[in-house]
């Protein structure tokens, strides 16, 4: 398993990114078959050191990130897994059409790396924020679509996207000491949620930054003698429905939460599923709002716009309040 | 390359071939169909299919192949007729176009077996397609080409000159673009819609070799592609041609860009067409 070759602690605090970029080169050493792309975002991506080792499997496009996905499908053809890399609004929104049309539509096997997904850039603005990302390319079919929980699982979805020559999109989030998840090498399977904390009475389906929030959270409630359940939803797509409909039968109040605006993505397509299956359960929808947010830190932000622990704790009381 | 001798009366014969079954095929699927711009491409195709291309009939996902990419995907008519002239598509599959649950419509949909390496119609997609497969032949030091056929109208498409400046900034010499250079778009002509000043100049700008010709002369599009293999750049083929060429109704006709053949113009243009091999409309 490629993430038994690092430290955990020591990728959670060089961040999700920068995480990205030695997974990518650690995994090329032992498949050929792997070339990183970038436009123009190399550096950011982690990637310089890859450039260093493997000049002939690095290609920098340029800044221009339509081209990055459609030279990627090209790529792709002759057998070669292309991982491309970019901030997230400039990949999902950018070269939406190229996605749909090279991802989706051909389903050509290109791993796409949305860098800095969520509101993790701060005072860079809502210009570079991926505030939709997962919801655009959920909206294409046949795209899978991982939210890594910490850099552990950054590294994993990296292995095991390569494990399919489906078209894959990843977003990181988080940043440099973001929390951990994992204390050391997971398992990790596409489309296989994972019981961080036992189903309970409530339970948290998470995923990305906000699974170690809701960790938090849990805690804090379960001091409220609350039984309270975390599952990292890892996968968008495809969704774990087994583990789903378990949480529908077992619990009495289901949490989605994903640094993503609420109204699509993650809280949205557990909404769905509920839906369609007819489920009565209540669900509690905790995201970004649908609007371009204010300027701030990370950390501001995410109080702000009551992503933090308390936030979702006092929001949780207050519904069970009702 | 393709070891079969060039013979122009061949190709002049399978060309107007692929206009008559074109306008056949046109007219049983009873819509409207994009006839100008695939008439257009009709002698380059032929070249491509008849002479330059180097696959294997018989073993259409032959890794060593070369690779022919319509990015102008709606002359999608005229491409699965050549496929069809040359023994790559079968017969059956061309009958079926624009049929309920065919596999072939208005624009392509990649299929490796029938010879559609990728999916196309929307406009700006296929340079960078053929810029990732030249990338990739290059890497794994196969020897074969790459052939992308754009519109001229599709060069408004931002996303083409982004995939201009990669080939050239990759250095990539196995790729050769052409520009179906018909003069018209959908709304009326490249002058009067968005009209890119020189636009062989404007390639070369982008570190592009172009060479001009006349898009319907076999002779011209045989030495140009020959030309594009000895030069040590990516090379674009600008190909002047004439929308809906060899119908005198629909030539330079822009409601033939999307237009629907009844049986009374078909026989019209057919005859128009003829069988006469000899006939040197075709070559200007």
């Amino acid at each position: 398993m490629l993430s038994e070759k690092f430290n955990p602690r020591q990728i959670a605090r060089l961040g999700p990114r920068a995480t990205y970029g030695q997974a990518l080169l650690e995994f090329a050493k032992v498949n050929d078959s792997v070339i990183a792309m970038s436009a123009d975002l190399g550096n950011s991506s982690g990637l310089d050191r890859f450039k260093a080792t493997f000049p002939n499997r690095f290609i920098n496009v340029g800044i221009a990130e339509q081209n990055l996905v459609g030279v990627a499908s090209g790529i792709s053809q002759l057998g070669y897994v292309p991982y491309a890399s970019s901030f997230a609004p400039f990949l999902a929104c950018r070269a939406l059409e190229q996605i749909r049309m090279n991802l989706g539509y051909m389903a050509s096997n290109v791993k796409l790396v949305a860098i800095g997904s969520g509101i993790s850039m701060g005072y860079l603005g809502n210009s570079h924020f991926g505030l939709e990302d997962a919801g655009l390319i959920h909206a294409i079919p046949g795209i899978t679509i991982i939210s890594p929980a910490d850099c552990i699982e950054v590294v994993n979805a990296v292995e095991a996207c390569a494990r399919t020559n489906d078209p894959t999109f990843i977003r990181l989030t988080g940043l440099p000491n973001s929390p951990m998840v994992y204390e050391e090498s997971s398992e990790f399977e596409i489309g296989k949620a994972v019981e961080i904390r036992p189903i309970g009475d409530i339970t948290f389906v998470a995923s990305g930054s906000m699974v170690a929030t809701c960790l938090s959270a849990a805690k804090i409630l379960e001091e409220t003698g609350l039984s309270v359940g975390v599952v990292n939803m890892h996968t968008l797509r495809p969704l774990d429905e087994t583990c789903l409909t378990s949480i529908a039968n077992q619990s009495r109040l289901i949490v989605s939460a994903e640094e993503h605006a609420v109204t699509s993505g993650l809280n949205s397509v557990v909404g769905d599923f509920l839906q369609r299956n007819k489920f009565s359960i209540p669900q509690i929808k905790l995201g970004l709002p649908p609007k371009f947010l204010e300027n701030g830190s990370y950390e501001y932000l995410m109080k702000r716009y009551e992503l933090d622990a308390d936030s979702i704790v006092k929001k949780i009381l207050h519904e069970l309040k009702q | 390359m393709n070891e079969i001798s060039f013979n122009q009366k061949d190709l002049k014969s399978h060309a107007a071939n692929i206009r008559r079954s074109i306008l056949r095929i046109a007219e049983q699927s009873s819509g409207p169909s994009h006839i100008g711009g695939s008439f257009s491409i009709v002698e380059i195709l032929t070249y491509l299919y008849g002479h330059y291309l180097n696959i294997k009939i018989d073993d259409p996902r032959w890794m060593q192949r070369d690779r022919f990419i319509l990015s102008k995907g709606h002359a999608a008519l005229g491409f699965y007729v050549a496929l069809t002239e040359f023994g790559i598509m079968p017969e059956s599959v061309l009958e079926s176009y624009k049929k309920d649950e065919s596999k072939i419509i208005a624009h392509p949909i990649q299929d490796l077996d029938f010879g559609i390496e990728s999916s196309n119609g929307s406009l700006g997609h296929g340079l960078a397609f053929g810029v990732g497969l030249a990338w990739a032949t290059r890497a794994k030091n196969q020897e074969n080409r790459i052939v992308v056929l754009l519109g001229d109208g599709e060069c408004n498409e931002g996303s083409v000159w982004e995939a201009a400046m990669s080939a050239a900034h990759l250095q990539l010499t196995n790729i050769t673009a052409i520009v179906d250079a018909n003069g018209l778009q959908s709304d009326g002509t490249t002058e009067s819609v968005m009209k890119i000043n020189q636009i062989e100049n404007v390639w070369k700008s982008f570190g592009w070799e172009a060479i001009k010709i006349n898009g319907h002369d076999f002779t011209e599009i045989d030495k140009a592609f020959k030309t594009s293999q000895t030069i040590s750049a990516p090379v674009v083929i600008i190909a002047e041609t004439t929308k809906g060429k060899g119908v005198s109704f629909m030539e330079n006709n822009n409601e033939w860009h999307h237009g629907r053949i009844t049986q009374t113009l078909l026989e019209q243009a057919v005859s128009e067409i003829g069988s006469n091999t000899d006939d040197n409309r075709w070559s200007v």
